[in-house]
């Protein structure tokens, strides 16, 4: 399976390289080894489908891996605006790297599409014109659960995070639309594996339900550990806890878990019954959210392709502002920082068959947008 | 904060504790016999972790995935012993951290290459899923017993091996004078292979149990590699009984110290501010406890006297 992706993934960004007549030039730097690999591997494998639907060949593709270090993103960057001379750069998964990347090649006149990385400094005093976040800002899921549980009249609950930035930030989402009380606040050590002792202080404590955000190999620990320990305490999270990928080395353990997400692969919007099973076709395996965010980011970038010619930044910019395309995840349009205005839902990890996915229960936060867009003088 | 819960807790620092002795016996025995300090350690705990998850998706049973576990990582050590370390043990400690480094690198992305990006599904067995409850009404997960049980099973096992065998000898021979055991006719490379799968097999077996409860995937050993090395820091470089005494305090003081530090700092913080300075001071707490046991005995607490 592994062969066959990463065979039709080439095949695609070759077929697209050798376009003599390429117009557009697109810069890719997304992580495709190491420790959260499989993020930038969904997003490119969703970015590269949209292209090749659209059956565009004036757009070029350069792909690149950034390792999830900034140090290697800054670089590549410098390689991309110089020496490749792309007009659009894409791909950076993680908001360090995003932080460390993003301002300098916006000031450079270049258009950046975010496929996922949103940090609140780029959706507030930081903003920038060339700059487009297709995902979220950070803090949505987060503040679309606190909201979600404040009116499903949960009174009270546990919040567990890394002790880092986004796991602080997270925290701090959760609370800004949480009425009831917060009974304890976890911070666990970034990498942690091991969450006995967090677990045992869980069971301990008297909350209704149990909100934590623990990225990656963090939460597959985690949560196998919490279902195997007799732990009660209903469990809720952000979709990152929660994507396909991620499930699938979960298993059954995960059942039950609440997790708020932009998308859902059984979202009844036009287009992404058709998504789920185009890119199940090409790789072999479902589509996480991200995949569809690169997806998305994919259709965004025709869209303006096709009104607009990128020589002319200001049309350009009007027609990528415009988001005239139909997003897997419905209604979709840029608030004035250039950041989503989207619903955002509730799902809930239920056996599909074999297979351990997720399902829409609800809708958590309607025309969701973030808190830092007053701060953004464009 | 309940006696229940403090019971809990010391269960859980002891089992990570027993699990840390299993990676930390191997790097110790190594570092003692052949010199060589090995940075692909965790890699070996990686290997087994996979083998353990592959073989266990393949024929639906956990024990035949732990002896896939036991029988890949002795296999992968044995070979890269054979194929690389060999060169090795002559050349000073920085050739040796830069060969191994070299060997994280290979094994990791091989690693990928075989199974992928995506983490693998690896649980714990249906008989010992669930919790159970101890006496005193503490409920505690079977599978967490048991790996306290297991580590405990092997750690007598390998002191077994060591004091009362001939193998056991020659490895603790081999340790104090290589050239005299050579001379003695014993066939010394054969034995540095033995020692090395060894040390390799405790490593896989340890990430085959661990794997069950925690994420298999790539890099998985790293983090815990540095524990290892923190363990046997403590303990004595070189001492099995060091090596479990240290791996038993790295536990207890990790897991008790997340607890109590944050508790602590309660007294007299507002309570955000103590759980945060409480869990960052948690996560040094080992560190710490290493740079108190280095101030009071140098060559960790059963290392042989400088």
């Amino acid at each position: 399976m592994t062969f066959k992706r990463l065979a039709l993934a080439t095949a695609a960004a070759a077929a697209l390289a050798t376009s003599a007549l390429a117009e557009v030039k697109v810069g890719m730097i997304t992580t495709l080894s190491g420790g959260g690999a499989s993020l930038g591997l969904d997003v490119r494998d969703g970015f590269l489908l949209a292209l090749e639907q659209s059956g565009r060949d004036d757009i070029e593709v350069v792909i690149e891996d950034d390792q999830r270090k900034p140090d290697v993103a800054v670089q590549l960057a410098d390689k991309m605006v110089q020496s490749e001379k792309v007009d659009v750069l894409t791909g950076i998964i993680w908001s360090n790297l995003a932080m460390a990347v993003v301002p300098s090649v916006t000031a450079q006149g270049k258009f950046y599409l975010s496929p996922n990385a949103g940090p609140s400094q780029l959706a507030g005093r930081g903003c920038h014109q060339n700059y487009f976040n297709v995902a979220w800002q950070n803090d949505a899921f987060y503040e679309a659960a606190g909201s979600w549980a404040s009116e499903n009249g949960i009174g009270s609950v546990i919040l567990m995070a890394p002790n880092y930035p986004a796991g602080v930030d997270g925290i701090t989402g959760f609370k800004r639309f949480f009425e009831g009380t917060v009974e304890d606040e976890i911070y666990t050590r970034l990498g942690q594996t091991d969450y006995a002792a967090e677990i045992a202080q869980i069971r301990a404590s008297e909350a209704e339900m149990l909100f934590y955000f623990l990225p990656g190999g963090m939460g597959i620990s985690f949560m196998k550990q919490y279902s195997g320990s007799g732990a009660e305490t209903p469990v809720m999270g952000p979709a990152f806890s929660f994507d396909q990928g991620i499930l699938g080395a979960i298993g059954e353990a995960a059942l039950g878990v609440r997790n708020t997400a932009h998308w859902s692969k059984d979202l009844d919007v036009p287009g992404n019954a058709d998504f789920v099973a185009a890119f199940e076709e090409a790789y072999g395996r479902l589509p996480s959210l991200y995949a569809a965010q690169g997806y998305d980011t994919g259709l965004l970038l025709v869209s303006a392709v096709e009104t607009a010619d990128v020589s002319d930044p200001d049309a350009f910019r009007a027609a990528l502002k415009a988001a005239d395309f139909q997003s897997v995840r419905g209604d979709f349009a840029f608030a004035d920082n250039h950041h989503p205005i989207q619903d955002i839902y509730m799902r809930e990890v239920v056996k599909e068959g074999d297979v351990v996915t997720n399902r829409i229960i609800g809708t958590a936060a309607t025309e969701h947008t973030d808190a830092y867009g007053p701060d953004c003088n464009m | 904060m309940t006696l229940i819960l403090l019971v809990e807790q010391v269960l859980n620092g002891l089992q990570f504790g027993i699990m840390l002795f299993l990676l930390a016996a191997g790097l110790t025995l190594i570092f003692g016999v052949m010199g060589l300090i090995n940075l692909a350690h965790g890699s070996l705990y990686m290997i087994g972790a996979f083998c353990a998850a592959a073989a266990a998706a393949a024929t639906g049973s956990f024990l035949l995935g732990l002896v896939a576990a036991l029988a890949g990582a002795a296999a992968a050590g044995a070979l890269i012993e054979l194929l690389v370390i060999r060169r090795l043990y002559a050349r000073d400690h920085l050739d040796q951290v830069l060969a191994t480094f070299a060997l994280i690198l290979i094994f990791s992305e091989g690693t990928r290459w075989v199974f992928g990006s995506f983490p693998l599904y690896l649980d714990v067995p249906e008989a010992l899923a669930g919790p159970v409850t101890l006496p005193g009404g503490i409920q505690y997960p079977l599978y967490r017993l048991t790996l306290i049980g297991a580590g405990l099973s092997v750690a007598a096992g390998l002191f077994w091996l060591i004091a009362r065998t001939r193998i056991g000898v020659q490895i603790r021979a081999g340790e104090n004078d290589r050239e005299m055991i050579a001379a003695l006719g014993v066939d010394i490379d054969r034995l540095y292979t033995f020692v090395f799968a060894l040390g390799a097999a405790l490593a896989g077996l340890a990430g085959a149990l661990v794997g069950a409860i925690q994420s298999v995937q790539v890099g998985m050993g790293e983090p815990v590699l540095i524990l290892a090395f923190v363990t046997i820091v403590i303990g004595g470089i070189g001492s099995i009984k060091g090596a479990l005494v240290g791996a038993v305090l790295v536990g207890l003081t990790d897991t008790l110290g997340a607890l109590f530090l944050p508790a602590l700092f309660e007294l007299v913080m507002a309570p955000a501010a103590a759980t945060q300075t409480g869990a960052a001071l948690a996560s040094m707490a080992i560190y710490i406890l290493m740079a108190g046991v280095l101030i009071w005995r140098p060559t960790g607490l059963y290392g042989a006297r400088a």
